[in-house]
């Protein structure tokens, strides 16, 4: 009986303790952030969107070689020689254009390893998250600042200069050889040193 | 009286009961439906230390109304392998039932749908129809969830049945009346002659009767939130146990009215609580329609206070329901058949022996 009876009174007593608690919760303020409109604080170091500032990359392909996951696509052209591109932010002369700077966000898993190897510090995390998309293919981000029209026009001339240089080449070949013949032509007697060394062995 | 005012007023006896018989539904149950569902979801938040709707409105106050248009809209869905009939009535049982307490419960000194002298055991007798129509709607969905919902529903309601009417027993013991216009007008003047306090009663009885009151009153308030369902005896429509009880098929409009009369019952057992311990709609301090000579002021004021009160306990019932888990169903058979129903018993033989006084 008397515990029949304490039973009752513990239990009501406990709810009087709860229902204290409960409006005293009435009064906190709340928690919640109203998230589209009220941004949350994010950590120091949060790691997000990646941003390559192209004004500053050199082309040198390191940060793709560090992406654990492929997702970062370079190529490059090199520059003629007369063509000025001016310099990093941290005074490295450019020698490459970047035709293709692709990072596919869809597969980036935000590690930040392409950020460390970068020497000029271009491609660094931006503090952007909302970036979701209707197309898988929309997640492939160009960096590239130069116009398509730009990248074949360096890349013909590139080709050209290449095609010069080869042409040069093969003429200056040529006539290297010609002039070799034509020593060779006039001085038929002498010994060749190769055969000596041969001969040793 | 209400009715006698609007048959001068329109001089049709049939156009003023209609009226009269309406306006509870819309000048008091839809409001109060809508502003209790925002105050439940903002009361919940908050306890919860969250914000609940905010964007419909200022701090969200129309997302009832959103949520309303919103189910107006909706197909209204019947599962192919219901019964028709009753699972199309269902709801409009439930409503009914919940509905029709409301005829009798004094809004004010003026206004009261129907002053009929048995009053609390109209309420008590037409809110059974609410059992019919959560067993009618378990049995009819066909569903098993539905159906054991259903059974918990009726098996709790009618347990519960037993405590709150031992306690009425004892009040209309004490007081010598049914209707609860009596019983209101009994606690008139302040608030020392409200039934908490033991009622207009002197000496000695006065004070005896005190700590029963306050124990009658408790027992009745628990008892009557299990019998609306709400949460620590929620077993009926238990989220976690049966998706949501005898409700689980319903969608849309039907699904709505069910809301309703969640809602509708929430208020009518707060306000038998308040008749019947609180005064009902008699103003603790006196009237300042009184005061003033203003007669016409004091049925406002009663009015009032009858809201105030009512909503004052259907806060309680959000409170309990965000302090308390839920009761698993042998405790809460226990808790009825071993705590509640020999409590009110005794209360019952008590001030039976103190009427004698």
């Amino acid at each position: 009986m008397r515990d029949y009876i304490y039973n009752f009174w513990q239990g009501l007593f406990t709810i009087l303790i709860g229902m204290k608690v409960t409006f005293k919760h009435l009064f906190v303020p709340a928690v919640t952030i109203q998230y589209p409109s009220v941004k949350p604080q994010l950590p120091e170091r949060e790691r997000n969107r990646l941003y390559v500032n192209m004004d500053d990359c050199i082309g040198c392909d390191q940060c793709a070689r560090a992406c654990p996951v492929n997702c970062i696509e370079i190529e490059t052209v090199k520059s003629i020689p007369g063509e000025d591109l001016g310099t990093t932010s941290n005074g490295k002369k450019k020698a490459l254009w970047v035709t293709t700077f692709n990072i596919d966000f869809a597969k980036c898993c935000y590690c930040q390893l392409c950020v460390f190897p970068c020497p000029t510090e271009c491609i660094y995390m931006t503090d952007v998250y909302e970036f979701s998309e209707f197309k898988r293919e929309s997640l492939v981000y160009d960096f590239v600042t130069i116009l398509p029209e730009e990248r074949e026009q360096k890349k013909k001339n590139f080709e050209e200069m290449q095609a010069k240089k080869e042409a040069e080449k093969a003429a200056a070949a040529k006539k290297a050889a010609e002039e070799k013949a034509a020593a060779q032509a006039n001085k038929p007697a002498e010994p060749k040193p190769d055969n000596k060394e041969e001969n040793k062995q | 009286m209400m009715y006698d005012w609007l048959y001068n007023l329109t001089g049709s006896d049939i156009l003023a009961m209609f009226i009269v018989s309406l306006l509870p539904l819309f000048v008091f149950i839809l409001p109060f439906a809508l502003l209790a569902v925002l105050a439940e979801r903002k009361v919940s938040a908050h306890m919860q230390d969250r914000l609940g709707p905010m964007r419909v409105g200022y701090h969200g106050i129309l997302q009832t109304v959103a949520d309303i248009i919103k189910l107006l809209q909706k197909e209204d869905l019947v599962p192919h392998a219901t019964d028709k009939t009753l699972f199309n009535f269902a709801p409009l049982l439930v409503f009914m039932g919940s509905y029709a307490a409301f005829a009798a419960i004094p809004f004010s000194g003026f206004f009261i749908g129907s002053k009929i002298d048995l009053g609390i055991i109209f309420i008590v007798g037409i809110t059974g129809l609410v059992v019919a129509g959560i067993l009618m709607a378990g049995w009819a969905s066909n569903n098993k969830y539905s159906l054991l919902g259903a059974m918990r529903s009726a098996a709790q309601i009618i347990s519960y049945e037993i405590p709150t009417l031992l306690i009425i027993l004892t009040v209309i013991m004490l007081t010598g009346t049914l209707s609860l216009y009596d019983l209101s007008e009994l606690q008139t003047a302040y608030f020392w002659n409200w039934l908490i306090l033991g009622g207009p009663a002197v000496g000695l009885q006065k004070i005896l009767l005190i700590p029963l009151m306050i124990m009658g009153c408790l027992i009745i308030y628990t008892s009557t939130l299990a019998e609306v369902n709400r949460t620590p005896f929620d077993i009926p429509e238990a989220e976690s146990e049966l998706v949501s009880g005898y409700h689980t098929e319903y969608s849309g409009m039907k699904f709505a009215m069910f809301f309703l009369a969640e809602y509708a019952n929430m208020f009518a057992v707060s306000a038998i609580v308040a008749i019947i311990f609180f005064g009902g709609y008699q103003s603790p301090f006196g009237y300042l329609g009184n005061t003033l000579g203003w007669t016409w002021l004091v049925p406002i004021e009663q009015f009032f206070w009858f809201t105030a009160k009512g909503l004052f306990f259907v806060f309680v019932q959000m409170w309990l329901r965000w302090t308390l888990p839920r009761f698993r169903v042998d405790q809460l058979m226990a808790f009825c058949w071993k705590y509640l129903i020999p409590f009110s018993f005794v209360i019952l033989l008590l001030v039976g022996l103190i009427t004698l006084i």
